[in-house]
């Protein structure tokens, strides 16, 4: 992809809005904290109007300067370390999830496409899979995955996690991939028929390409799903080293020090635009030589 | 020999069930190896139908079929027809040489050996500098050329085609017409080609087979007699003319029996 000076001037728009729209953010915050009462109040006998205490709302300040300082008093790593550090695992265990998920729901996709009455049998139990909560899932898994041990193969504990991902992340791909895989033009088809391609051939040279279009914001949805599967699933089975953990570690020190929790708050949300960059880098690469009206 | 052999074919859809529908009844053609053969007819009279039933794309109700000597569906299995529709219908994310590759990465040839071919098929449609393009970088004369390209990529003997210049505006028609004629000349190619155009039938063809509709069936087949070498003299010659004329009438002629059988009298 070479850079051409139109895009180079639309990357730094595109930087100058993003910056706009943090001091937006930050402004509102600040505005409010300066405004607002030190204690929360009630209208109308409902308590609605928030705390603007530092207690309550920590100033923007103080949650980056937060970051430079150790983790725990006398302690040489600062929180920046250990959020990039948590980061960087839950990172490589939502990528993993995001991957399982793909070809989990690809996989379906393919079968419900090419089997009409697996698509009755199957979708409505794809339907009820993500109406169970995540948190009822996590303790069922994670005493099988304690229990099985397929081929000698032990499951750690973050294979369970990147499962529970997993679990959010097929979801989307499989209903867009048995979408996809069916819209194909009939020309195209008689084309393939005319051809003498098997089902097979078809498949892997047209349906699968002519899907991608639809496949697309399907993969963005998996990607924040696996994001948040993971992150849940951390806390819910009791995995360290992860960012959601870490979230729960620092809103456990929230009364001390309020500003903790927003540093790994940070953590999460750098994870989710990283995912977010995945799948945009994905998309160029996909749609690299397709018509722009496709491609947006 | 003949490429085409029908014998009484009929095609019949929901035979048993309310709205059956007799698309074919009755068909009876000869194809000759090389030759050019038009369907013409009005919607619903089964022109397509019985181009589709050539290619096992669907399969006859009743009667025999053979292509280039064998069952429809062999004739398919071995890749001996290529296709072409209205819709160019190539993959957009697929250049052009990667289209035209298709049927040959079908029929598993090797890479240098598909590259060559390709080439050959460029040249073959005069878009030789074109390989590396993107189908939606071609206009749409462009990209049904590119279409005809991959359908004779196999080299088949048998070239089906469904209105494929139906898309065009008449100026690029008119040069694709030329186009075809000269292709199907250098590759010998049988052609079996379905369209609305009574001019474009005429021009192209040996013979035109006229077609009527309730139920499907042909009426007459104009012998065109306009020689192997066609160009703008063809289009103004009086030959051309009284083809023109003669399938004209072949149609209208059903149209007043369709008007009687419904008892309008329109003149």
């Amino acid at each position: 992809m070479t850079l051409s000076p139109t895009a180079l001037r639309q990357g730094a728009r595109k930087t100058i809005m993003f910056v706009i729209a943090f001091g937006l953010v930050a402004g509102a915050w600040e505005g409010y904290k300066a405004i607002g009462p030190e204690r929360s109040s009630k209208v109308f006998g409902w308590k609605i109007i928030p705390s603007a205490s530092d207690q309550a709302m920590p100033h923007i300040g103080s949650m980056f300067s937060r970051l430079a300082k150790p983790e725990v008093r006398g302690n040489g790593t600062t929180i920046f370390h250990a959020v990039a550090l948590a980061t960087w695992y839950s990172f490589r265990v939502a990528l993993f999830a995001l991957v399982l998920g793909v070809i989990v729901g690809l996989l379906l996709g393919v079968v419900m496409a090419r089997f009409r009455i697996t698509e009755r049998a199957l979708m409505p139990y794809l339907i009820v899979s993500q109406t169970i909560p995540l948190i009822a899932l996590a303790p069922v898994l994670v005493s099988w995955s304690g229990r099985l041990k397929p081929f000698g193969f032990q499951f750690e504990k973050w294979m369970t996690a990147a499962m529970l991902g997993s679990f959010l992340a097929f979801f989307p791909i499989a209903v867009a991939s048995v979408r996809g895989l069916k819209a194909v033009k009939p020309e195209s088809l008689e084309l393939l028929d005319s051809c003498a391609a098997s089902w097979w051939q078809g498949l892997i040279k047209v349906r699968l390409p002519s899907s991608v279009p639809m496949l697309l914001p399907a993969l963005k949805l998996s990607a924040a799903n696996a994001v948040i599967g993971v992150l849940v699933s951390e806390i819910s089975i009791g995995l360290k080293f992860g960012i959601g953990r870490l979230i729960l570690s620092y809103s456990q020190d929230g009364s001390s020090d309020p500003a903790k929790v927003y540093t790994a708050i940070f953590g999460a949300a750098v994870l989710g635009l990283v995912m977010a960059g995945l799948v945009v880098v994905i998309e160029r690469t996909l749609t690299r030589n397709r018509p722009k009206e496709t491609a947006r | 020999m003949t490429a085409v052999e029908i014998r009484s074919l009929s095609k019949i859809f929901n035979a048993d069930g309310a709205n059956r529908v007799e698309a074919l009844v009755d068909v009876n053609l000869d194809v000759a190896a090389g030759e050019f053969i038009s369907l013409i007819g009005p919607s619903g009279c089964g022109k397509s139908t019985l181009l589709r039933l050539v290619g096992d794309l669907l399969t006859p109700t009743s009667g025999e079929l053979t292509v280039n000597g064998k069952s429809a569906h062999q004739a398919r299995m071995d890749q001996d027809y290529g296709m072409a529709f209205q819709q160019a219908g190539l993959f957009e994310w697929r250049n052009v040489q990667k289209n035209i590759e298709l049927p040959l990465e079908l029929k598993g040839w090797d890479k240098s050996k598909r590259a060559a071919r390709a080439q050959e098929m460029l040249e073959l449609v005069k878009l030789p500098e074109f390989a590396r393009h993107m189908p939606w970088q071609l206009s749409g004369g462009m990209q049904q050329r590119i279409a005809i390209a991959r359908a004779l990529a196999a080299h088949p003997r048998l070239l089906l085609m469904d209105e494929p210049f139906g898309a065009l505006d008449e100026m690029t028609r008119e040069h694709m017409q030329d186009e075809l004629l000269r292709i199907c000349a250098e590759t010998a190619t049988t052609v079996v080609f379905v369209t609305h155009s009574i001019p474009e039938a005429v021009y192209l063809s040996d013979r035109v087979v006229v077609m009527s509709p309730r139920p499907g069936r042909i009426t007459k087949i104009v012998e065109t007699g306009l020689g192997k070498v066609r160009n703008e003299e063809t289009r103004r010659s009086d030959t051309f003319h009284h083809r023109v004329i003669d399938v004209r009438e072949a149609l209208r002629g059903m149209h007043d029996e369709d008007a009687r059988l419904v008892g309008r009298e329109d003149r």
